[in-house]
């Protein structure tokens, strides 16, 4: 007699949420990205299907990246001065799936551009490039609830990823995400409960529940990595045991985090038993995105090619049956 | 599965003769439920029912200890998941060495080894095991370990499939309590024999759960139950599905025979995919992870992710609120206000070390909670800062009024600043901004 193992049956699937549109969908993207469709917990193919691997969007700037240590800047050189040039590289060298282009110009602190500047460059890059998009905002409420719906509407018909809208502010980008029929990211500060409120916010707007992804607000490994961990596990398992306030994808912004950890930062000799900075570098992004993989993640947006390319070979492993 | 007072009632011998104390075998069997008395009170016990109980009462997945001089303890977890309650023995991490290297090589090897501790937010990370792996024979095998005991202080894993060699290691290290692992199940119960006379625990290879399950029962009926599972298998789904059922069947089932803390060795050359690898392992339940690469950098990821995974979710880690000097502090040295959330006091020490301005950090008592979440729940007030700097005694400690708080909560100033006769200045949001921010104050005479 075989033996009996333990197989949970889940009630309910994470939703399928897709990324961008071709010519013939009214967009002019190359091809599209679809992501979650989950009916199990990560990688345990034997009790569920899991249909769409997790996916990979290189990070772009609208204006040169500052503050990008040493190791991870170097290996884009003078085109992260050159958002367009950029760009080109991560579809073409890297093979980027997809990109997320943050449009930290617009800040108030940084070098407050106009929305229509904005504008203008988002067109471009949308006719620069064929990969489905992901637009985040500058950070400031004020100004993304301006500048995202121009945006939104710049990129009609191409159904991007928009975000992120809060609690506190959902209404206007929400609005505007649903009349282009883009998808949107609702962020909540490591927290279920805010994030079933704010799905059932946007939803209650009319916005399709397969078209939200959830940004759980991730930390770097070491930097409470774990916080967001549970919150993961928590709202997928509710997920999947029923709740379709909770089943959404995951979008994880790995490399903003990671970059910022001293130890993915400081220089060899001031650390001498921490070894080669930017092997650290690397690993401390590589290690985060693999450790919320198992989470649940399904968009990790990540800052340097080779913790990219380290973490790609991983999710072909954990999806080979 | 913890057994019910009613099933409990059903195995004693229900003639309620009080011998036990209690006025029925009902009542006992209640107390028993509650773990409020010992079974051996009652005498008439039959075996069988003996064992049933205390079967039952035993934890579902066993603790196994080993090691001399570093006790290494695994297994008796409860929970799949950790917000449940929390993972309780962290995943020893260990490096192969074959015994077919030069013995320079060995010892540059055993030289990185040491060289491998980190301090991260108060605790010491460092690794636990050094695993010896026979490719030679006897002779070389055990002089290998020789010299590994000389130079390193961690535990050993003797990996050989040859029960003499075994068995010779073992005569040569036998306080230190190592773990033996035959390399396959060959010989197993010689093997079972071996670590039972040793009194140590014993690795059982597949990659089979079912072939698994009879070798443990096996086993468990020659009497040696200190047994840790290696599923080390082809691909890495079949890996992850393993060590899950393994957690599940155990927890879920309490099937016993995977009640056992469980071993996974990466096999994997390029040192990145190495530490992925073993990240996953980590984060899905290995108890410990055997791999090669011994790069700073790798092990520092490793031991960081395990000890966020090993955390407990319930308490946030804390450190003692006062204040803290930094270098050669002196009475006109900065005084900065934080949480005595772990996280945020090491991370602004961090940051205040590499600014090499000497200062003071006063952590407030939030109750573990970060800046913006204690700000919130209201633990983090003008109230609290003021009667911290009374009761800490920060009058004495320096000669200036001014404080620096979190820029996070720059909306209190006023309300600080009238509550505690301090002058405030306002802080960076990120403490990555801490040395900037501290050299400016410093060169305008401020601080
Ligand atoms: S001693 Fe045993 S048999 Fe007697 S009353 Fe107590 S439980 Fe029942």
């Amino acid at each position: 007699m075989a033996m009996e193992l333990v197989k949970e049956k889940w009630l309910n699937a994470i939703n399928k949420v897709t990324i961008g549109s071709t010519a013939e969908e009214g967009g002019s993207r190359t091809k599209v990205v679809t992501l979650g469709g989950e009916e199990t917990l990560p990688f345990l193919h034997a009790e569920g299907a899991l249909p769409y691997k997790p996916v990979i969007a290189y990070e772009v700037w609208d204006t040169p990246a500052r503050d990008w240590p040493e190791g991870l800047s170097s290996v884009y050189g003078k085109v992260l001065n050159e958002p367009f040039a950029w760009a080109k590289i991560c579809v073409e060298e890297y093979k980027a799936e997809l990109l997320c282009v943050r449009l930290v110009g617009a800040h108030p602190d940084v070098e407050n551009r106009s929305v229509e500047e904005e504008a203008d460059f988002i067109e471009k890059i949308r006719k620069s490039c064929g990969v489905p998009l992901i637009v985040v905002g500058c950070g400031d409420t004020t100004k993304d609830n301006a500048l995202l719906p121009v945006c939104s509407q710049v990129l009609k018909g191409e159904h991007c990823l928009i975000g992120s809208v809060t609690q506190d502010n959902y209404k206007t980008i929400t609005a505007s995400c649903l009349a282009d029929g883009h998808n949107i990211i609702a962020e909540s500060p490591i927290d279920v409960n805010i994030a079933k409120q704010l799905n059932i916010l946007i939803s209650d707007m009319g916005m399709p529940l397969e078209r939200i992804v959830i940004d759980p607000t991730v930390g770097a490994l070491g930097y409470g990595f774990e916080y967001a961990y549970s919150i993961m596990e928590r709202s997928r398992l509710a997920a999947l045991a029923g709740d379709k306030m909770l089943a959404m994808p995951f979008i994880c912004f790995v490399g903003q985090e990671s970059w910022r950890a001293k130890e993915a930062r400081t220089a060899e000799d001031q650390h001498p038993e921490w070894g080669a900075v930017l092997e650290r570098g690397i690993i401390w992004e590589a290690v985060t995105a693999a450790g919320f993989l198992q989470a649940g993640a399904d968009i990790l947006v990540m800052r340097h090619p080779k913790a990219v390319e380290i973490v790609q070979k991983n999710i072909e492993e954990l999806m080979g049956k | 599965m913890a057994l019910s007072g009613l099933d409990i009632y059903k195995l004693l011998p229900k003639t309620n003769c009080r011998e036990c104390g209690f006025p029925t075998c009902l009542a006992f069997a209640m107390q028993l439920a509650k773990k409020a008395v010992e079974l051996g009170r009652c005498p008439y016990l039959s075996p069988e029912a003996k064992a049933t109980l205390e079967e039952s009462s035993l934890a579902p997945i066993r603790l196994i200890t080993f090691g001399k001089d570093k006790k290494i303890e695994l297994g008796n977890e409860t929970v799949l998941f950790r917000h449940e309650d929390k993972f309780y023995h962290p995943t020893a991490v260990g490096f192969i060495i074959d015994d077919n290297l030069s013995d320079k090589e060995i010892e540059e090897r055993l030289d990185r080894i040491n060289r491998l501790k980190f301090e991260r937010i108060g605790q010491l990370l460092e690794p636990e095991l050094v695993a010896i792996r026979q490719n030679a024979d006897k002779k070389r095998f055990v002089e290998v370990l020789k010299i590994i005991s000389q130079k390193i202080d961690l535990s050993f894993v003797l990996m050989s499939s040859d029960i003499d060699s075994q068995k010779e290691a073992l005569s040569c290290v036998a306080d230190k309590k190592p773990l033996v692992h035959p390399q396959g199940k060959e010989n197993l119960q010689e093997f079972a024999k071996l670590a039972q006379e040793f009194k140590v625990p014993l690795v059982v290879c597949s990659s089979d759960l079912e072939e698994m399950s009879h070798l443990t029962k096996a086993l468990k009926k020659q009497g040696w139950e200190d047994l840790i599972l290696d599923i080390t298998a082809k691909s890495l789904t079949e890996e992850i599905w393993n060590l899950t059922q393994i957690r599940r069947l155990a927890l879920k089932k309490k099937d016993r025979s995977f009640g056992y803390p469980t071993l996974m060795v990466v096999d994997e050359k390029d040192p990145y995919l190495e530490t992925i690898k073993a990240a996953d392992y980590i984060a899905k339940y290995a108890s410990i992870v055997l791999m090669q690469g011994t790069q700073p950098w790798q092990i520092l990821s490793l031991l960081t992710l395990r000890q966020n995974i090993y955390s407990d979710p319930q308490k946030p880690l804390q450190i003692e609120p006062k204040v803290y000097p930094v270098g050669q502090v002196n009475e006109k040295s900065p005084v900065l206000v934080t949480t005595n959330f772990s996280l945020t006091y090491y991370t602004v020490l961090g940051e205040v070390e590499a600014s090499r301005i000497p200062s003071y950090i006063m952590s407030v008592d939030t109750e573990g909670m970060s800046v913006l979440t204690a700000w919130a729940a209201e633990k983090f007030t003008p109230d609290k800062i003021s009667s911290s700097i009374e009761s800490f005694g920060v009058k004495n400690l320096v000669r200036h009024n001014r404080l620096v708080i979190p820029g996070y909560v720059a909306v209190m100033s006023g309300d600080l600043e009238e509550k505690s006769g301090w002058q405030v200045i306002v802080g960076p949001k990120e403490a990555s901004g801490i040395p900037a921010f501290l050299k400016n104050l410093t060169r305008t005479g401020v601080g």
